[in-house]
């Protein structure tokens, strides 16, 4: 792909300013930057009640809160991490850069995408709001069922409960918003030339994306509004009792919670590729073995749900099919690291900050993705189920696929966005810091989990004792490194080395044809894409 | 770099560690039925070729990144663009290896295990029923020498311990008051259900594990082959008393549990009969059961954790009357309460017999800041006419 005639000018700067801009905009690099901003915000409120966790189970015993707060930090936490934090970041990059990417002046539809942020916030507020009624007496805290709100427990719990599926609901019209959003971008605003086929594979990875969350969110939003209903209207959807069934409320929570964690790591799926071709001087190999098989990981996304409650108990036939088909996602998946690693093979790498999250990635993510695969095993999976190994587990899909696969982006296109070239050294220093203290929180994990250690346990047997020692020093030391990345970033903001045009020296893609930082309206002209 | 090789060899001494079958610190516990040692057996090949593979791509990633460096002004190779037939064969090689391993390497072994998992029926000796509530466990035999035998399973572990006042004792949170007892070699099967939420019964030694659904029977077996005390939790997150609902069984020889068997019923026998007690007798008795059943929620001093669960320390229902002018129990009464509980109040007809409800009743009437004026002390007989 080759780029010609790119001009662009930066008089066009009729927008309001000052806080009003922030509010009002329909810009999609402002919007990106608030999704961002926010994103982060969250993701450290998310760890610091997961800290208040891992402060509980240092050692065994009760020492710091009583067990039905533990169950609502919990709760909330995943959340927090999932909706608020992680879904954020990627439709940050989302508005970002795919308007760059494919040579758009904006995003289609601008006015909806304000609406799309705007309605984050408060939803956010809903989530952590029962902790705050809960000290003035109002209720008894956020929901403790954990982020899957299984009946009859969660028909039980308190208003924070409630809280939790409205929030849910906004989170999930949110999401929707911004999925309609970029399917329309893309499909419209492409520059001339750019075929499907010729897309950066970003794009891809949010398309697929977006079908999935428009395809799931409305299911989750039907679960949780027949939990309501069943909570304070006399329904009996999950009630035995009233010709009503627990189990199927986890097939509909799960039918939209699997694609869910697709949905999460997608976008990371498609901007991966990116870095390592700009890191490896070298296209990326085998782009439309990659655009399958993102495709095909999609398709069985929505295949596979009941291998989250295996031992709810199913049918011999049923527990066969979800087996193999869960195995199964491991076939593209193969595919996606073989051209991972055959796109850095022979390349000419360099290891700058977001090279080093691409590999540390590849490897992380390669132990969540190879438990996962034993994970589908029916007759193993009667022991890791809700075990410390499955909090292991989705901790290496979830923080190292998820999480550290933004903060490769963010390092990636800091520069580009701000103009500025953040610090390197402390770059590195935070790689390396993050790196090793989440191997030190989460491997212990997966050992208490052997031995059997369920998950969600505010105290625990004293044979699990130094494992969860460890795992809690862990912890503090990876969320007071992520204290480092908010120092970069800031500085990064404010100042520091002029960053060129294409920033890094093997960078491919339109973005890299606009000044950093790219001004206000994108592109005046539109590229030409050979 | 040096991360690199670090985190290499971790994944070498992991590999180790899993492959030492003697050391099970790593690993599941020593299992001890014919369905936790085909779950092991899964699991470590499955570990292994995981690990296999996980190492073998690191080694060709740490491989090329060694050699194949900008800094070392290595030139990137033009493999690009691969004739669309060679990048095919290509990528269709690890597509082919996974195809191997995933469907018939762990796919078969994988299917004879769900097989052996869901045969529950086949050469069973034994029926047992298990009931999950918040949170505790009961115990019902159905069949054979133990039919009718019937018990309620209770964390053992003090407050004290809970709260770091007391040493903890070596099996802490891991003991229980009543634990279930099975003959070793009989193929038992389990039916499993709940009376509030989900909960899930699991023993890691044994490998099996399910979840109790309330209004549904779930199946399951075991066959401890092992005399011992097995030791478990529930794993289903079933509310705040989720980390204290222990599993413990006792295993034991065909004769031992004959012999246990006889004994527990006789006593049995003689708690349903009901005898009239005096006051001081209920009160004493009755401290045991609150204790046990009742303060994980109203706690110990009776003051509750309003609004979700009420103090009994003046309550109207623990002080007001029970028996209305017709002698019938009165609806919303203490004893309704207890027998057939309300919103998150169990209920307690199935659990507790007549006398411990009884002495219960009569407990929480004269103790925890309590001096009821009227019906002051409940009889058993007078509870085993309410269920009538
Ligand atoms: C500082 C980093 C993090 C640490 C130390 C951490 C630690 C934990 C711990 C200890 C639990 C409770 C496990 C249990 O008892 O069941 C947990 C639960 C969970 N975490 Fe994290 N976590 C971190 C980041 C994340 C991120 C980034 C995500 C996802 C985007 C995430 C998703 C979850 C989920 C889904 C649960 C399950 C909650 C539930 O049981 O309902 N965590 N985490
Ligand atoms: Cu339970």
């Amino acid at each position: 792909m080759s780029t010609t005639s790119v001009a662009h000018h930066d008089e066009h700067q009729d927008h309001p300013t000052g806080i009003m801009r922030w509010l009002t905009t329909t810009n999609h690099k402002d919007i990106g930057t608030m999704y961002l901003t926010f994103s982060l915000i969250m993701f450290l409120v998310g760890g610091s009640m997961i800290l208040g966790i891992r402060a509980e189970l240092f050692k065994p015993g009760l020492q710091l809160m009583n067990p039905e707060f533990f169950n609502q930090l919990i709760g909330v936490h995943a959340l927090i991490m999932i909706f608020a934090a992680l879904m954020p970041a990627a439709t940050g990059f989302a508005n970002w850069m795919l308007p760059l990417q494919i040579g758009a002046p904006d995003m289609a539809l601008p006015r909806l995408n304000n609406w799309g942020f705007w309605i984050l916030p408060p939803s956010a507020i809903l989530l952590t709001l029962p902790f705050t009624l809960a000290l003035f007496g109002v209720g008894d805290g956020a929901l403790a069922t954990g982020w899957t709100f299984y009946p009859p427990l969660s028909v039980q719990g308190g208003i924070g409960v409630d809280f939790a599926i409205f929030a849910v609901h906004l989170l999930g019209i949110s999401s929707v918003l911004g999925s309609i959003n970029i399917i329309v971008t893309i499909y419209n605003m492409r520059a001339p030339g750019m075929t499907l086929m010729k897309m950066p594979m970003f794009a891809w990875g949010w398309l697929i994306t977006a079908f999935l969350l428009i395809a799931t969110i409305p299911v989750l939003a039907g679960a949780v509004t027949m939990l309501l209903t069943d909570r304070h209207f006399g329904t009996h959807f999950f009630d035995a009792a009233g010709g009503g069934d627990p189990i199927m409320f986890q097939h509909l929570f799960w039918f939209f919670g699997h694609p869910e964690v697709y949905i999460l790591l997608l976008p990371v799926w498609g901007f991966i590729p990116q870095i390592l071709q700009t890191f490896s001087r070298k296209p990326m190999y085998g782009y439309k073995a990659q655009v399958y098989s993102l495709w095909a990981i999609g398709a069985l996304a929505v295949v596979v749900w009941a291998h989250h409650f295996f031992t709810a108990g199913m049918p011999v036939p049923a527990l066969l099919y979800f087996m193999y088909s869960t195995m199964a996602i491991s076939l593209p998946l193969a595919v996606l690291f073989y051209c991972w690693i055959r796109t850095m093979w022979k390349g000419s790498m360099s290891f700058e900050t977001p090279m080093l999250f691409t590999v540390g990635w590849i490897i992380l993510f390669g132990v969540g993705g190879l438990t996962g695969l034993v994970l589908a095993d029916v007759a193993a999976d009667a022991q890791y189920h809700n075990s410390y190994f499955v909090v292991a587990h989705f901790h290496y899909t979830l923080f190292a696929g998820g999480i550290m696969g933004i903060m490769a982006g963010v390092y990636y296109w800091l520069p580009k966005m701000t103009g500025h070239m953040y610090n390197e050294k402390l770059g590195k220093l935070h790689f390396w810091l993050t790196a090793i203290s989440f191997n030190v929180t989460f491997i212990p994990q997966f050992f208490v989990g052997l031995a059997g250690m369920p998950r969600r346990i505010p105290d625990y047997a004293l044979q699990f004792a130094e494992f969860n020692m460890i795992s809690s020093i862990g912890a503090f030391a990876l969320g007071l490194s992520q204290l480092l990345f908010v120092y970069i970033i800031i500085s990064c903001v404010k100042g520091g080395k002029k960053a060129s045009d294409r920033v890094w020296e093997g960078a491919q893609g339109l973005e890299w044809t606009l000044p950093s930082p790219p001004p206000y309206h994108s592109f005046t002209e539109q590229p030409v894409v050979k | 770099m040096q991360g690199m090789k670090k985190l290499g060899v971790g994944a070498v001494a992991w590999f180790l560690s899993l492959s030492a079958h003697a050391d099970y610190t790593w690993n599941f516990p020593e299992p001890v039925t014919p369905m936790a040692l085909d779950t092991l057996h899964v699991h470590n090949k499955f570990m292994l070729i995981t690990a296999v593979i996980f190492v073998v791509v690191l080694a060709i990633m740490i491989y090329s990144i060694v050699t194949h460096r900008h800094s070392k002004g290595y030139k990137p190779v033009a493999d690009n663009p691969p004739s669309t037939a060679v990048e095919i064969f290509w990528t269709l090689i690890p597509f082919a290896i996974l195809l191997l391993i995933d469907f018939v390497i762990m796919g078969i072994p994988a299917y004879h295990s769900v097989v052996m998992m869901e045969d529950t029926r086949d050469q069973s000796t034994m029926v047992i029923k298990i009931t999950g509530s918040q949170w505790r466990w009961q115990y019902e035999y159905l069949d054979g020498d133990a039919k009718g035998i019937k018990f309620v399973s209770n964390l053992a572990t003090t407050n004290g311990q809970m709260h770091n006042e007391e040493d903890k004792g070596e099996h802490y949170l891991l003991e229980v008051d009543n634990p279930l007892v099975l003959p070793v070699g009989e193929k038992v099967r389990i039916l499993m259900t709940a009376s509030d939420v989900l909960h899930n019964w699991w023993v890691p030694q044994f490998g099996s594990s399910r979840v109790a659904v309330p209004g549904f029977i779930r199946e399951t077996w075991v066959q401890v082959e092992k005399p011992g005390v097995y030791r478990g939790q529930c794993k289903e997150l079933c509310g705040k008393g989720h980390g204290y609902m222990p599993v413990v069984v006792n295993a034991v020889s065909k004769e031992e549990f004959a012999q246990w068997a006889n004994k527990k019923q006789d006593e049995q026998k003689a708690a349903n009969d009901v005898k009239e007690m005096t006051k001081d007798e209920l009160v004493a008795q009755g401290k045991v059961v609150y204790e046990k059943n009742c303060a994980v929620c109203h706690q110990v001093t009776g003051a509750g954790l309003p609004p979700a669960f009420p103090a009994l320390t003046g309550s109207k229902i623990a002080t007001g009357a029970i028996f209305g002018s017709d002698g019938k129990y009165q609806k919303d009464s203490h004893l309704d309460r207890v027998l057939n509980g309300k919103g998150v109040m169990p209920a307690w007809k199935a659990t507790l017999n007549d006398t411990e409800i009884a002495a219960v009743i009569t407990y929480e009437r004269n103790a925890l800041g309590n001096a009821a004026a009227v019906d002051a002390v409940l009889q058993p007989a007078q509870v085993k006419a309410a269920r009538e």
